[in-house]
Protein backbone atom coordinates (compact mmCIF):
# COMPACT_ATOMS: atom_id res chain seq x y z
CA UNK A 1 0.00 0.00 0.00
CA UNK A 2 1.71 3.41 -1.23
CA UNK A 3 1.72 6.47 1.33
CA UNK A 4 -1.36 8.38 -0.77
CA UNK A 5 -3.87 5.35 0.19
CA UNK A 6 -2.87 5.62 4.26
CA UNK A 7 -3.31 9.20 3.84
CA UNK A 8 -6.46 9.09 2.81
CA UNK A 9 -7.93 6.52 5.19
CA UNK A 10 -6.08 8.56 7.65
CA UNK A 11 -8.10 11.93 5.91
CA UNK A 12 -11.53 9.43 6.13
CA UNK A 13 -11.04 8.25 9.89
CA UNK A 14 -10.52 12.10 10.67
CA UNK A 15 -13.44 13.05 8.63
CA UNK A 16 -15.49 10.23 10.50
CA UNK A 17 -14.33 11.48 13.93
CA UNK A 18 -15.19 14.85 12.90
CA UNK A 19 -18.92 14.44 12.01
CA UNK A 20 -19.19 12.21 14.69
CA UNK A 21 -17.63 14.63 17.44
CA UNK A 22 -21.02 16.97 17.49
CA UNK A 23 -22.92 13.82 18.43
CA UNK A 24 -21.23 12.24 20.68
CA UNK A 25 -21.07 15.68 22.58
CA UNK A 26 -24.65 15.87 22.66
CA UNK A 27 -24.82 12.42 24.06
CA UNK A 28 -22.77 12.98 27.11
CA UNK A 29 -24.40 16.44 27.68
CA UNK A 30 -24.42 17.05 31.13
CA UNK A 31 -27.14 18.64 33.78
CA UNK A 32 -26.01 19.41 37.12
CA UNK A 33 -26.98 21.18 40.32
CA UNK A 34 -25.27 21.87 43.47
CA UNK A 35 -28.00 23.12 45.63
CA UNK A 36 -30.32 19.63 45.68
CA UNK A 37 -32.29 19.41 48.76
CA UNK A 38 -32.28 16.12 50.26
CA UNK A 39 -34.28 14.83 53.57
CA UNK A 40 -34.82 12.50 55.81
CA UNK A 41 -37.66 12.02 58.48
CA UNK A 42 -37.32 9.92 61.16
CA UNK A 43 -40.55 8.64 62.61
CA UNK A 44 -40.47 6.95 65.98
CA UNK A 45 -42.69 6.55 69.24
CA UNK A 46 -41.17 8.92 71.32
CA UNK A 47 -39.33 11.33 68.20
CA UNK A 48 -39.99 12.88 64.94
CA UNK A 49 -36.85 13.75 63.89
CA UNK A 50 -36.29 15.48 60.17
CA UNK A 51 -33.01 16.66 59.13
CA UNK A 52 -32.39 18.56 55.94
CA UNK A 53 -29.09 19.19 53.34
CA UNK A 54 -30.09 22.07 50.83
CA UNK A 55 -26.67 21.66 49.24
CA UNK A 56 -26.57 18.16 47.66
CA UNK A 57 -24.28 18.18 44.26
CA UNK A 58 -25.29 16.11 41.54
CA UNK A 59 -24.71 15.19 37.74
CA UNK A 60 -27.15 13.62 35.75
CA UNK A 61 -26.68 12.37 31.98
CA UNK A 62 -29.64 11.74 30.00
CA UNK A 63 -27.74 10.31 27.09
CA UNK A 64 -26.43 7.38 29.11
CA UNK A 65 -28.96 7.46 32.49
CA UNK A 66 -25.92 7.88 34.79
CA UNK A 67 -26.79 9.79 37.84
CA UNK A 68 -24.25 10.54 40.73
CA UNK A 69 -25.41 12.09 43.96
CA UNK A 70 -22.78 13.52 46.81
CA UNK A 71 -23.82 14.89 49.86
CA UNK A 72 -21.59 16.45 52.99
CA UNK A 73 -23.16 14.74 56.25
CA UNK A 74 -22.55 18.05 58.14
CA UNK A 75 -24.67 19.79 55.88
CA UNK A 76 -27.80 18.21 57.41
CA UNK A 77 -29.55 20.69 59.60
CA UNK A 78 -31.61 19.63 62.32
CA UNK A 79 -33.99 21.39 64.54
CA UNK A 80 -31.82 21.07 67.62
CA UNK A 81 -28.09 21.67 67.63
CA UNK A 82 -27.53 18.52 70.09
CA UNK A 83 -29.33 16.12 67.66
CA UNK A 84 -27.31 17.54 64.74
CA UNK A 85 -23.88 17.01 66.79
CA UNK A 86 -24.97 13.53 67.75
CA UNK A 87 -25.88 12.37 64.59
CA UNK A 88 -22.71 13.71 63.06
CA UNK A 89 -20.68 12.34 66.31
CA UNK A 90 -22.74 9.39 67.54
CA UNK A 91 -24.09 7.38 64.57
CA UNK A 92 -22.46 8.87 60.97
CA UNK A 93 -19.15 9.90 62.07
CA UNK A 94 -18.85 12.28 60.35
CA UNK A 95 -15.06 13.02 60.71
CA UNK A 96 -14.66 9.53 59.11
CA UNK A 97 -17.39 9.56 56.17
CA UNK A 98 -17.76 12.79 55.48
CA UNK A 99 -19.87 11.90 52.72
CA UNK A 100 -22.72 10.01 51.59
CA UNK A 101 -22.62 8.94 47.75
CA UNK A 102 -25.23 7.60 45.46
CA UNK A 103 -23.62 6.14 42.03
CA UNK A 104 -26.43 4.66 39.79
CA UNK A 105 -28.23 4.91 36.61
CA UNK A 106 -32.03 5.90 35.66
CA UNK A 107 -34.02 3.33 33.12
CA UNK A 108 -36.51 5.10 31.25
CA UNK A 109 -39.91 3.39 29.73
CA UNK A 110 -38.92 2.24 26.37
CA UNK A 111 -38.94 4.86 23.92
CA UNK A 112 -39.14 7.60 26.46
CA UNK A 113 -36.78 10.58 26.30
CA UNK A 114 -35.96 12.15 29.84
CA UNK A 115 -34.77 15.48 27.96
CA UNK A 116 -37.96 15.87 26.26
CA UNK A 117 -40.14 18.30 28.28
CA UNK A 118 -42.80 16.80 30.06
CA UNK A 119 -43.10 14.46 33.40
CA UNK A 120 -41.06 10.98 32.89
CA UNK A 121 -41.15 8.34 35.69
CA UNK A 122 -37.87 6.41 35.86
CA UNK A 123 -36.32 3.41 37.25
CA UNK A 124 -33.15 4.47 39.82
CA UNK A 125 -30.67 1.01 40.05
CA UNK A 126 -27.42 2.12 42.06
CA UNK A 127 -25.14 2.02 45.06
CA UNK A 128 -26.03 3.98 48.18
CA UNK A 129 -22.76 4.70 50.58
CA UNK A 130 -23.94 5.99 53.95
CA UNK A 131 -21.33 5.81 56.87
CA UNK A 132 -18.78 3.68 54.54
CA UNK A 133 -20.77 1.22 53.96
CA UNK A 134 -22.24 0.51 50.13
CA UNK A 135 -25.96 -1.39 49.40
CA UNK A 136 -27.67 -1.70 46.56
CA UNK A 137 -30.55 0.96 46.29
CA UNK A 138 -33.97 0.31 43.65
CA UNK A 139 -36.32 3.08 43.67
CA UNK A 140 -38.23 4.98 41.24
CA UNK A 141 -38.20 8.65 40.63
CA UNK A 142 -39.95 11.17 38.61
CA UNK A 143 -38.08 13.22 36.37
CA UNK A 144 -39.66 16.50 35.00
CA UNK A 145 -38.09 17.98 32.14
CA UNK A 146 -39.16 21.78 31.29
CA UNK A 147 -38.96 24.50 28.27
CA UNK A 148 -36.30 26.29 29.85
CA UNK A 149 -33.88 23.18 29.81
CA UNK A 150 -34.10 22.60 33.50
CA UNK A 151 -34.90 19.12 34.60
CA UNK A 152 -36.46 18.72 38.33
CA UNK A 153 -36.31 15.48 39.96
CA UNK A 154 -38.16 13.98 42.76
CA UNK A 155 -37.65 10.66 44.65
CA UNK A 156 -38.65 9.28 48.20
CA UNK A 157 -36.81 5.64 49.28
CA UNK A 158 -36.29 4.15 52.75
CA UNK A 159 -32.87 3.57 54.19
CA UNK A 160 -32.18 1.18 57.05
CA UNK A 161 -29.08 2.69 59.43
CA UNK A 162 -28.58 -0.71 60.53
CA UNK A 163 -27.82 -1.82 56.86
CA UNK A 164 -25.08 0.93 56.38
CA UNK A 165 -22.90 0.17 59.80
CA UNK A 166 -25.18 2.21 62.22
CA UNK A 167 -26.06 1.23 65.61
CA UNK A 168 -28.61 2.61 68.04
CA UNK A 169 -28.07 2.10 71.04
CA UNK A 170 -31.09 -0.02 73.26
CA UNK A 171 -31.56 3.42 75.38
CA UNK A 172 -32.44 5.56 72.76
CA UNK A 173 -34.29 2.52 70.43
CA UNK A 174 -37.88 4.31 70.77
CA UNK A 175 -36.15 7.90 69.77
CA UNK A 176 -34.71 6.69 66.55
CA UNK A 177 -36.63 4.71 63.38
CA UNK A 178 -35.22 1.58 62.05
CA UNK A 179 -36.18 2.87 58.41
CA UNK A 180 -35.90 6.64 57.33
CA UNK A 181 -37.41 8.38 54.52
CA UNK A 182 -35.34 9.94 52.31
CA UNK A 183 -37.02 12.37 49.59
CA UNK A 184 -34.60 14.10 47.55
CA UNK A 185 -35.49 16.62 45.31
CA UNK A 186 -33.50 18.87 43.07
CA UNK A 187 -33.54 20.99 39.75
CA UNK A 188 -31.02 20.26 37.22
CA UNK A 189 -29.38 23.00 35.15
CA UNK A 190 -27.43 22.11 31.22
CA UNK A 191 -24.11 22.25 32.35
CA UNK B 1 -3.78 -2.81 4.88
CA UNK B 2 -4.24 -0.16 6.56
CA UNK B 3 -2.04 -1.12 9.80
CA UNK B 4 -2.06 3.44 11.10
CA UNK B 5 -5.64 3.30 11.01
CA UNK B 6 -5.82 0.56 13.27
CA UNK B 7 -3.74 1.45 15.34
CA UNK B 8 -4.87 4.99 15.41
CA UNK B 9 -8.61 3.92 16.56
CA UNK B 10 -6.89 1.16 19.03
CA UNK B 11 -5.50 3.63 20.82
CA UNK B 12 -8.36 5.67 21.25
CA UNK B 13 -10.61 3.23 22.07
CA UNK B 14 -9.22 2.74 25.75
CA UNK B 15 -9.73 6.34 26.11
CA UNK B 16 -13.42 6.05 26.36
CA UNK B 17 -13.81 3.78 29.40
CA UNK B 18 -11.05 5.41 31.32
CA UNK B 19 -13.06 8.54 31.02
CA UNK B 20 -16.29 6.93 32.22
CA UNK B 21 -14.16 6.31 35.55
CA UNK B 22 -14.02 9.43 36.71
CA UNK B 23 -16.55 10.91 38.76
CA UNK B 24 -19.41 12.72 36.90
CA UNK B 25 -19.53 14.61 39.65
CA UNK B 26 -16.43 16.78 38.11
CA UNK B 27 -18.55 18.25 35.78
CA UNK B 28 -19.46 20.72 38.95
CA UNK B 29 -15.88 21.91 39.40
CA UNK B 30 -14.61 21.72 43.08
CA UNK B 31 -16.61 21.47 46.24
CA UNK B 32 -17.84 24.94 47.33
CA UNK B 33 -16.15 26.07 50.18
CA UNK B 34 -18.44 26.94 53.08
CA UNK B 35 -16.59 27.20 56.11
CA UNK B 36 -17.40 24.41 58.12
CA UNK B 37 -16.38 24.39 61.66
CA UNK B 38 -15.12 21.46 64.02
CA UNK B 39 -17.50 19.88 66.59
CA UNK B 40 -17.12 17.63 69.46
CA UNK B 41 -13.76 18.81 70.67
CA UNK B 42 -15.05 17.92 74.02
CA UNK B 43 -18.50 16.19 75.31
CA UNK B 44 -18.96 19.01 77.80
CA UNK B 45 -18.60 22.01 78.89
CA UNK B 46 -16.64 21.05 81.33
CA UNK B 47 -13.54 18.39 81.18
CA UNK B 48 -13.76 17.51 84.84
CA UNK B 49 -13.93 20.62 87.02
CA UNK B 50 -13.07 23.05 84.40
CA UNK B 51 -13.96 24.73 81.89
CA UNK B 52 -13.54 22.77 78.08
CA UNK B 53 -13.50 24.52 74.76
CA UNK B 54 -17.28 23.65 74.21
CA UNK B 55 -19.96 26.14 74.54
CA UNK B 56 -23.93 25.54 74.68
CA UNK B 57 -25.83 26.03 71.30
CA UNK B 58 -28.42 28.96 71.11
CA UNK B 59 -31.50 28.15 73.18
CA UNK B 60 -29.78 25.09 75.00
CA UNK B 61 -30.59 25.15 78.72
CA UNK B 62 -27.67 22.78 80.88
CA UNK B 63 -28.38 21.75 84.06
CA UNK B 64 -25.69 20.13 85.90
CA UNK B 65 -25.52 18.02 89.08
CA UNK B 66 -22.36 17.64 90.13
CA UNK B 67 -21.38 15.78 93.66
CA UNK B 68 -17.73 14.68 95.03
CA UNK B 69 -17.81 12.58 97.21
CA UNK B 70 -15.54 12.42 100.42
CA UNK B 71 -11.55 11.16 99.99
CA UNK B 72 -11.64 7.38 99.63
CA UNK B 73 -9.08 7.46 101.91
CA UNK B 74 -11.52 7.91 104.46
CA UNK B 75 -11.46 3.74 104.67
CA UNK B 76 -14.44 1.80 105.52
CA UNK B 77 -15.72 3.74 108.53
CA UNK B 78 -16.50 6.23 106.03
CA UNK B 79 -17.89 4.07 103.47
CA UNK B 80 -14.89 4.70 101.13
CA UNK B 81 -15.89 8.76 101.35
CA UNK B 82 -19.36 8.05 100.27
CA UNK B 83 -21.02 9.27 103.57
CA UNK B 84 -20.02 12.51 102.69
CA UNK B 85 -20.69 14.62 99.86
CA UNK B 86 -20.37 17.86 98.42
CA UNK B 87 -22.35 19.27 95.88
CA UNK B 88 -22.89 22.09 92.95
CA UNK B 89 -26.10 22.37 91.25
CA UNK B 90 -25.69 24.66 88.24
CA UNK B 91 -27.90 25.81 85.09
CA UNK B 92 -25.96 26.87 82.47
CA UNK B 93 -27.81 28.68 78.80
CA UNK B 94 -26.77 29.45 75.55
CA UNK B 95 -27.45 32.75 74.40
CA UNK B 96 -25.71 32.82 71.26
CA UNK B 97 -23.93 29.66 69.71
CA UNK B 98 -21.09 31.82 71.04
CA UNK B 99 -21.93 33.00 73.92
CA UNK B 100 -22.50 31.04 77.07
CA UNK B 101 -23.67 32.40 80.83
CA UNK B 102 -24.53 30.21 83.58
CA UNK B 103 -25.21 30.08 87.31
CA UNK B 104 -24.13 27.49 90.30
CA UNK B 105 -25.05 27.27 94.15
CA UNK B 106 -22.15 24.92 95.98
CA UNK B 107 -22.27 23.60 99.55
CA UNK B 108 -18.58 24.05 99.36
CA UNK B 109 -18.44 27.78 101.75
CA UNK B 110 -22.16 27.88 100.61
CA UNK B 111 -20.98 29.71 97.55
CA UNK B 112 -22.68 31.30 94.16
CA UNK B 113 -20.85 31.43 90.93
CA UNK B 114 -21.50 33.06 88.26
CA UNK B 115 -19.92 32.97 84.64
CA UNK B 116 -19.48 34.07 81.03
CA UNK B 117 -18.13 32.24 78.49
CA UNK B 118 -17.40 32.96 74.64
CA UNK B 119 -16.08 31.24 72.04
CA UNK B 120 -13.20 33.75 70.58
CA UNK B 121 -12.01 31.34 67.82
CA UNK B 122 -13.37 28.33 66.08
CA UNK B 123 -11.49 25.04 64.77
CA UNK B 124 -12.17 25.02 61.29
CA UNK B 125 -12.43 21.95 59.28
CA UNK B 126 -12.94 22.97 55.98
CA UNK B 127 -13.31 26.61 54.11
CA UNK B 128 -11.04 28.21 56.52
CA UNK B 129 -7.77 27.77 58.06
CA UNK B 130 -8.39 28.46 61.94
CA UNK B 131 -5.87 25.46 63.88
CA UNK B 132 -7.24 26.32 67.10
CA UNK B 133 -10.16 27.10 68.77
CA UNK B 134 -10.01 29.52 72.51
CA UNK B 135 -12.68 30.58 74.70
CA UNK B 136 -12.51 33.08 77.53
CA UNK B 137 -14.03 32.40 80.80
CA UNK B 138 -14.72 35.13 83.29
CA UNK B 139 -16.43 34.26 85.96
CA UNK B 140 -17.37 35.58 89.75
CA UNK B 141 -18.20 34.00 93.06
CA UNK B 142 -19.62 34.59 96.65
CA UNK B 143 -19.60 32.94 99.81
CA UNK B 144 -23.05 33.08 101.87
CA UNK B 145 -21.41 31.29 104.93
CA UNK B 146 -22.08 33.29 108.10
CA UNK B 147 -19.12 35.85 109.00
CA UNK B 148 -17.75 33.65 111.74
CA UNK B 149 -17.23 30.98 109.29
CA UNK B 150 -15.63 32.36 105.99
CA UNK B 151 -12.30 30.56 106.19
CA UNK B 152 -10.46 34.37 105.96
CA UNK B 153 -12.77 35.86 108.16
CA UNK B 154 -10.14 37.54 111.91
CA UNK B 155 -12.35 38.49 114.78
CA UNK B 156 -13.07 42.12 114.64
CA UNK B 157 -13.21 41.91 110.51
CA UNK B 158 -16.23 44.17 109.09
CA UNK B 159 -18.37 41.32 106.95
CA UNK B 160 -17.82 43.49 104.05
CA UNK B 161 -19.59 42.28 100.68
CA UNK B 162 -16.84 42.75 98.62
CA UNK B 163 -14.52 40.68 100.86
CA UNK B 164 -16.35 37.59 100.14
CA UNK B 165 -16.02 38.00 96.51
CA UNK B 166 -13.81 36.18 94.28
CA UNK B 167 -13.07 36.66 90.33
CA UNK B 168 -11.75 34.06 88.12
CA UNK B 169 -10.57 35.17 84.34
CA UNK B 170 -9.43 32.42 81.96
CA UNK B 171 -8.51 31.40 78.32
CA UNK B 172 -9.04 28.39 77.04
CA UNK B 173 -6.88 27.42 74.06
CA UNK B 174 -6.80 23.86 72.12
CA UNK B 175 -7.71 21.87 69.45
CA UNK B 176 -9.41 18.46 68.33
CA UNK B 177 -6.58 16.77 66.84
CA UNK B 178 -8.20 13.72 65.71
CA UNK B 179 -10.89 12.13 65.81
CA UNK B 180 -10.21 10.47 68.96
CA UNK B 181 -8.14 13.24 70.32
CA UNK B 182 -8.43 16.54 72.20
CA UNK B 183 -5.97 18.59 73.99
CA UNK B 184 -6.38 22.51 75.63
CA UNK B 185 -4.18 24.55 77.43
CA UNK B 186 -5.78 26.60 80.11
CA UNK B 187 -3.42 29.47 81.28
CA UNK B 188 -5.79 31.80 84.27
CA UNK B 189 -6.02 34.10 86.89
CA UNK B 190 -7.93 33.89 90.13
CA UNK B 191 -8.42 37.01 92.54
CA UNK B 192 -9.73 37.01 95.68
CA UNK B 193 -10.54 39.86 97.23
CA UNK B 194 -9.28 39.05 100.99
CA UNK B 195 -6.89 36.59 101.86
CA UNK B 196 -6.43 34.84 104.84
CA UNK B 197 -2.58 35.91 105.21
CA UNK B 198 -0.77 38.78 105.12
CA UNK B 199 1.88 37.27 102.97
CA UNK B 200 -0.54 35.75 100.29
CA UNK B 201 -1.48 37.27 97.01
CA UNK B 202 -4.72 38.32 96.53
CA UNK B 203 -4.15 37.55 92.41
CA UNK B 204 -3.14 33.96 91.35
CA UNK B 205 -1.96 33.26 88.35
CA UNK B 206 -2.35 30.08 87.30
CA UNK B 207 -2.59 27.38 84.44
CA UNK B 208 -3.89 24.14 83.23
CA UNK B 209 -3.92 21.40 80.87
CA UNK B 210 -6.60 19.66 79.92
CA UNK B 211 -6.92 16.72 77.33
CA UNK B 212 -9.63 13.82 75.92
CA UNK B 213 -9.47 10.60 74.19
CA UNK B 214 -12.27 8.99 72.86
CA UNK B 215 -12.65 5.34 74.08
CA UNK B 216 -15.92 4.67 71.73
CA UNK B 217 -18.70 6.56 69.83
CA UNK B 218 -20.10 7.78 72.72
CA UNK B 219 -17.32 8.05 75.57
CA UNK B 220 -14.25 9.38 76.55
CA UNK B 221 -11.59 9.33 79.20
CA UNK B 222 -10.77 12.98 80.38
CA UNK B 223 -7.48 14.36 82.24
CA UNK B 224 -6.92 17.17 83.96
CA UNK B 225 -4.09 19.64 85.74
CA UNK B 226 -4.56 22.94 87.19
CA UNK B 227 -1.60 24.58 88.79
CA UNK B 228 -0.72 27.42 90.21
CA UNK B 229 2.72 28.93 89.38
CA UNK B 230 5.02 29.24 91.96
CA UNK B 231 6.97 32.35 93.74
CA UNK B 232 3.47 33.98 94.60
CA UNK B 233 3.14 33.51 98.40
CA UNK B 234 3.20 30.58 100.44
CA UNK B 235 0.62 28.07 99.42
CA UNK B 236 0.63 25.51 102.06
CA UNK B 237 -1.64 23.39 102.86
CA UNK B 238 -3.32 23.67 99.20
CA UNK B 239 -1.96 21.22 96.31
CA UNK B 240 -2.70 21.77 92.43
CA UNK B 241 -5.61 19.67 91.06
CA UNK B 242 -5.58 16.76 89.50
CA UNK B 243 -8.70 14.86 88.00
CA UNK B 244 -9.00 11.94 85.37
CA UNK B 245 -12.72 10.19 84.81
CA UNK B 246 -14.72 9.28 81.92
CA UNK B 247 -17.59 10.84 80.15
CA UNK B 248 -20.83 8.91 78.74
CA UNK B 249 -22.96 10.19 76.71
CA UNK B 250 -26.73 9.09 76.07
CA UNK B 251 -28.68 11.30 74.12
CA UNK B 252 -29.02 14.20 75.98
CA UNK B 253 -27.44 13.56 79.13
CA UNK B 254 -23.73 13.66 79.36
CA UNK B 255 -22.48 11.65 82.65
CA UNK B 256 -18.92 12.09 83.97
CA UNK B 257 -17.20 10.27 86.53
CA UNK B 258 -13.80 10.81 87.97
CA UNK B 259 -11.47 10.95 90.95
CA UNK B 260 -10.27 14.16 91.53
CA UNK B 261 -8.48 15.59 94.97
CA UNK B 262 -10.77 18.98 94.50
CA UNK B 263 -13.55 19.29 96.85
CA UNK B 264 -15.07 22.59 95.55
CA UNK B 265 -16.62 22.90 91.61
CA UNK B 266 -15.68 26.77 90.61
CA UNK B 267 -12.27 28.03 89.88
CA UNK B 268 -11.55 29.66 92.77
CA UNK B 269 -12.03 26.96 95.02
CA UNK B 270 -10.17 23.88 93.25
CA UNK B 271 -7.32 26.05 91.73
CA UNK B 272 -6.40 27.70 94.57
CA UNK B 273 -7.89 25.51 97.62
CA UNK B 274 -7.58 22.02 96.59
CA UNK B 275 -6.80 20.60 100.05
CA UNK B 276 -5.96 17.26 99.03
CA UNK B 277 -3.11 14.98 98.18
CA UNK B 278 -3.96 12.97 94.84
CA UNK B 279 -0.87 10.88 95.57
CA UNK B 280 -1.47 10.03 99.14
CA UNK B 281 -4.81 8.80 98.65
CA UNK B 282 -6.98 12.20 99.20
CA UNK B 283 -9.07 11.55 96.36
CA UNK B 284 -12.97 12.36 95.80
CA UNK B 285 -15.22 10.08 93.74
CA UNK B 286 -17.12 12.10 91.75
CA UNK B 287 -19.48 13.30 89.33
CA UNK B 288 -21.46 15.73 87.16
CA UNK B 289 -24.55 14.93 85.46
CA UNK B 290 -25.41 16.99 82.24
CA UNK B 291 -28.91 17.66 81.29
CA UNK B 292 -29.93 19.43 78.27
CA UNK B 293 -32.86 20.83 77.27
CA UNK B 294 -33.73 22.84 73.85
CA UNK B 295 -35.87 25.63 75.46
CA UNK B 296 -35.58 27.48 72.03
CA UNK B 297 -35.19 26.62 68.81
CA UNK B 298 -33.64 29.26 66.11
CA UNK B 299 -32.63 26.63 63.65
CA UNK B 300 -36.31 25.28 63.75
CA UNK B 301 -37.89 28.94 62.84
CA UNK B 302 -34.72 29.00 60.03
CA UNK B 303 -35.89 25.62 58.50
CA UNK B 304 -39.44 26.81 58.44
CA UNK B 305 -38.79 30.10 57.33
CA UNK B 306 -36.73 28.55 54.23
CA UNK B 307 -39.34 25.92 53.93
CA UNK B 308 -41.71 29.15 53.19
CA UNK B 309 -39.07 30.19 50.23
CA UNK B 310 -38.94 27.14 48.85
CA UNK B 311 -42.35 26.15 48.32
CA UNK B 312 -43.15 29.00 46.09
CA UNK B 313 -41.46 28.15 43.36
CA UNK B 314 -42.77 24.67 43.40
CA UNK B 315 -46.35 25.98 43.59
CA UNK B 316 -45.91 28.19 40.79
CA UNK B 317 -44.46 25.55 38.69
CA UNK B 318 -46.55 25.99 35.88
CA UNK B 319 -45.44 25.05 32.06
CA UNK B 320 -43.90 28.06 30.69
CA UNK B 321 -44.73 29.39 27.53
Amino acid sequence: MNTGAIMKHQAFIAAIALALAPVLSRAQEKFGARDGNITFFSHAPLEDITAVSRNAASVLVPATGAIEFSVLIKAFEFKKALMQEHFNENYMESGKFPKAKFNGQLKTEPGDDISKPGAHTVQVDGTLSIHGVDQPLHTRAILTASTDGTIQAECKFNVRPEDHGITVPGLVRDKIAKSMEVTVSITYHKL
Amino acid sequence: MNHKAFLVLATCLPVVPLMAQDSLLDALGKDSTANSYTIAIFKSTRVVNGHSLETLPQGVLDLRISHRMGFVNGGISNFFGLDQATIRLGLDYGITDRLMVGIGRSSYQKTVDGLLKYKLLRQCDAGCTMPIALDVVASASVTTLVAEEVPWYRPGNEDYLSNRLSYNFQLVAGRKFTEGLSFQVMPGVVHRNLVTRKDEHNDLVNVGVAGRVKLSRRSALTGEWFGVLPGQGPRDPFHNSVAIGVDIETGGHVFQLHFTNSTGMFERAFITETTGDFFKGDIHFGFNISRVFTVYDPKAKALRKQDGIHAKPQKARVPAK
